[in-house]
């Protein structure tokens, strides 16, 4: 059973290579960036492990230790990311459950992260390399780790399976989860800006909490070879007990709750409903309207959407903690704020025919008019768009204390707005490339979309800038000197030519959605 | 069957639909190799064939979901290619397997349809209701679309094919993962349609289904038509199952899976 699921979990991987050339090109890249990062992070380990043994041993239980917490958590929020073990895949094959536990285990060790964990802890045991006997438990260390990852991630998703079976509540997680996501740089940035002062200042932070994390299941099994190195083989027992009694209690509730859903069919949860017509109620009685509707509809009750509106009101934190991190230029980040609004929206419909996916099948067989179907789509953003972006330009310039700035301010994020949902508007009628599908998680990264996917939107994004270029130019200047006649001059030209790029890009957009609709519901048809 | 090199007929201008010529191509594989049709007016029409037999791409190439690389289709005497959108105001579609705009209810997805077509809304509330009440649908007007059922899925889709009241009606797999009642319901309303001047097409591979509700059926096997008429003509003295699998062919005469029929517990 062991060697079976492992063969399959190999070949499932050799396919991913294969699919297309892109995606060759897309693995290999990112094999190497992975096998660069193992690596450095050795090369660091073992020069840390030369020079300064005891900090080094603490600052790798508490980095091994966010790894394995890393491991548990993180399966929860990214659903159906790698559902190519799925234990429900296996309820109508009668294998006994002990066996199929272990040959899920020993297969979870297959996949990318599985085999960076299992290289990378092995790796940085060699921080011990002066000392035969810390080395050994180190890497006996690090094997029992990459077992904690595997078991206590199995364990975590089999035992809460039947929630995330749940399609509201993995949506409410997916749109949560963008939260740490956004926070996570700022937040590092700011610890290592606490912490940057010099080697003696990082063991005093580190010592602490690397002495209490050792304890925990999650550093234990990093810092066997500590305990080594200190001769405290009391110390060893503990950490090692405290380990091994982990692996032992998630094995078992993996068991038990990989037992419950073998015989659980998925499914049995009860729908959402909504109330009257919403949207479609509120909205012109014409096909432009009903589109539009449809789109604001789903900005709100699509997580795929609803992720990048939620990525919204953390953008100006994001951009405080930054610039209070790099000492100054606080209020010159902070007048960034709007223009990157309006930039995320407008392009958040830069492939709206993707994410409706084959339900596009629905305009073809109408024939929705190019006008309607663009403009419906356009509008909602720009509705909405318009008051979000003035009211952070407001913020920008009261907290940046740089209210002459205001007119050129405007002018860049009118621009911004209007430029991206014009580009936005022509590209998607044009180019349409694989997103998560309706329903998946929005952190999926879909099949086949990796490079050409890349090409897409640098292009997108290149075009955008070049046509925002005379806007930005004013506005920049009009900011920095201060004269408040080039800021003016900036607010007419943002409205003026980002004007013509939308009306430009919206009926461009729609004269080639009536040109080609059968082509790209084909195009969408592909990627199921 | 005929003369391949002998050019096809001119379309027939009086028929809801007719193919001439229609080809199609995916890669390698032909899918659709010079399909000519004709659906008379106010025939309630079956296509049947194998799977992958090219049904769907036939189906779709008549309706404006796939251009064909050669070929035309008229739509009661209007070219679909060459004038879209008049064409697909007379038209009802059911594609098989997409996607609905499924963050909808049931009842936003059927106004949405209607005011796509350019409805008024007045128009568009009363017969989302007539058809909702129709498919059964009405206690989950306000559910998305997301948690219904396949079954539901396909009433849903059908109305939302309906509610411009089209005057020909080409629905792909139209009974599949239908409940029995729904599916008999659905029959009737399709019944009525007919019986009101409409023209149905319905693809299936369920024969008895076929020959119990259509006028008329045609063969398709291979990417061509095999045979076209009425029911009765068609089948001849044979049930349509067995004209089916014989003009079809691929039954296999063995003793195959012997293994299979005793009840020896061996593996």
């Amino acid at each position: 059973m062991v060697a079976q699921l492992v063969r399959l979990k190999l070949t499932l991987l050799g396919n991913t290579f294969r699919r297309s050339v892109w995606q060759t090109i897309g693995m290999a890249l990112a094999s190497v960036y992975g096998l660069g990062i193992i690596v450095m992070v050795v090369a660091a380990a073992v020069l840390g492990g030369t020079t300064d043994p005891v900090t080094t041993g603490q600052v790798l239980t508490l980095a091994g230790a966010l790894v394995v917490l890393g491991w548990w958590v993180v399966p929860l929020f990214a659903y159906g990311v790698d559902a190519t073990l799925d234990p429900q895949r296996f309820v109508t094959f009668a294998i006994p459950r002990r066996r199929l536990l272990a040959g899920l285990a020993a297969a979870g060790v297959v996949s990318v992260p599985g085999a960076v964990t299992l290289l990378g802890g092995l790796g940085v045991s060699f921080a011990w390399w002066r000392e035969p006997l810390a080395l050994l438990a180190a890497l006996a260390g690090a094997l029992v780790a990459v077992a904690l990852c595997i078991v206590g991630s199995r364990a975590t998703t089999t035992l809460l399976a039947p929630l995330l079976g749940s399609r509201r509540y993995r949506e409410v997680l997916a749109i949560v989860a963008v939260v740490p996501l956004v926070l996570l740089g700022p937040a590092i940035g700011s610890l290592t800006s606490t912490f940057s002062i010099g080697p003696d200042s990082v063991g005093e932070a580190v010592e602490p909490l690397a002495r209490v994390v050792a304890w925990t299941p999650f550093g234990a099994p990093w810092a066997l070879g500590s305990a080594v190195h200190d001769g405290a083989w009391g110390l060893l027992a503990a950490r090692l007990a405290v380990v091994l009694a982990t692996l032992a209690v998630l094995w078992t509730v993996w068991d038990r709750a990989l037992a419950r859903a073998l015989v659980t069919p998925p499914g049995g949860e009860t729908a959402g409903a909504g109330k009257g017509l919403g949207w479609f109620s509120r909205l012109p009685a014409t096909p432009t309207g009903a589109v539009a509707a449809r789109s604001a509809t789903y900005w709100l009750r699509d997580p795929r959407y609803a992720a990048s509106i939620a990525v919204v009101p953390l953008l100006p934190v994001v951009m405080y903690v930054t610039g209070v991190n790099a000492g100054a230029g606080t209020s010159f980040l902070m007048l960034l704020v709007a223009p990157l609004v309006a930039w995320v929206l407008g392009f958040g419909i830069s492939n709206d025919v993707g994410y409706d996916n084959t339900a596009f099948a629905l305009h073809v067989a109408i024939g929705v008019p190019g006008r309607a179907d663009r403009w419906g789509r356009a509008l909602p953003v720009l509705v909405a768009g318009t008051p979000i972006v003035v009211a952070f330009a407001l913020v920008g310039c009261a907290v940046a204390e740089r209210w002459d700035a205001l007119p050129a301010l405007l002018g860049i994020s009118a621009g911004a707005l209007t430029t991206s949902v014009g580009i936005s508007s022509a590209a998607s009628a044009r180019f349409v490339y694989p997103v998560p599908k309706p329903g998946e998680s929005p952190f999926k990264t879909p099949q086949g979309a990796t490079v050409a996917t890349m090409v897409a939107q640098f292009a997108a994004m290149g075009l955008m800038l070049a046509l925002s270029l005379p806007t930005l130019v004013l506005g920049i200047v009009a900011i920095v000197t201060g004269l408040p006649a080039v800021g003016w001059v900036a607010l007419a030209v943002g409205i003026v030519l980002g004007g013509v790029v939308l009306v430009g890009g919206v009926r461009w957009g729609a004269r080639t959605v009536d040109r080609r609709r059968p082509e790209l519901l084909q195009q969408v048809m592909a990627f199921r | 069957m005929t003369d391949p090199a002998a050019p096809p007929p001119p379309p027939d201008l009086s028929a809801a639909l007719s193919l001439r010529g229609l080809w199609k191509r995916f890669g390698e594989k032909i899918a659709v190799a010079g399909v000519d049709l004709d659906v008379p007016s106010g025939s309630f029409f079956g296509l049947v064939g194998p799977n992958g037999a090219g049904k769907t791409t036939s189906l779709s190439m008549a309706t404006g979901l796939l251009r064909p690389d050669f070929g035309a289709a008229h739509v009661l005497g209007t070219d679909l290619w060459a004038h879209p959108d008049e064409a697909k105001a007379m038209l009802g579609v059911l594609p098989d397997g997409v996607r609905l705009f499924d963050r909808l209810t049931g009842a936003q997805l059927l106004t949405y349809a209607g005011l796509l077509r350019g409805m008024d809304r007045d128009v568009v509330a009363e017969r989302t209701a007539d058809l909702l009440a129709a498919m059964d649908l009405v206690g989950d007007a306000d559910t998305f679309v997301v948690d219904y059922s396949a079954g539901m899925t396909k009433k849903i889709a059908l109305a939302s094919a309906m509610i411009h009241a089209p005057r020909v009606l080409v629905l792909d797999e139209p009974f599949e993962a239908v409940d029995p009642v729904s599916a008999a319901n659905i029959r009737d309303i399709l019944r009525g349609y007919v019986d009101g001047g409409g023209t149905v097409v319905v693809s299936s591979h369920v024969m008895d289904l076929v020959q119990r509700m259509c006028s008329h059926v045609a063969v398709i096997a291979g990417g061509h038509v095999l045979a076209a008429g009425t029911v009765d003509q068609v089948r001849g003295e044979q049930s349509l199952e067995d004209r089916f699998v014989e003009l079809v062919g691929g039954r296999r005469e063995s003793e195959g899976l012997s293994w299979l029929r005793s009840s020896s517990a061996s593996s």
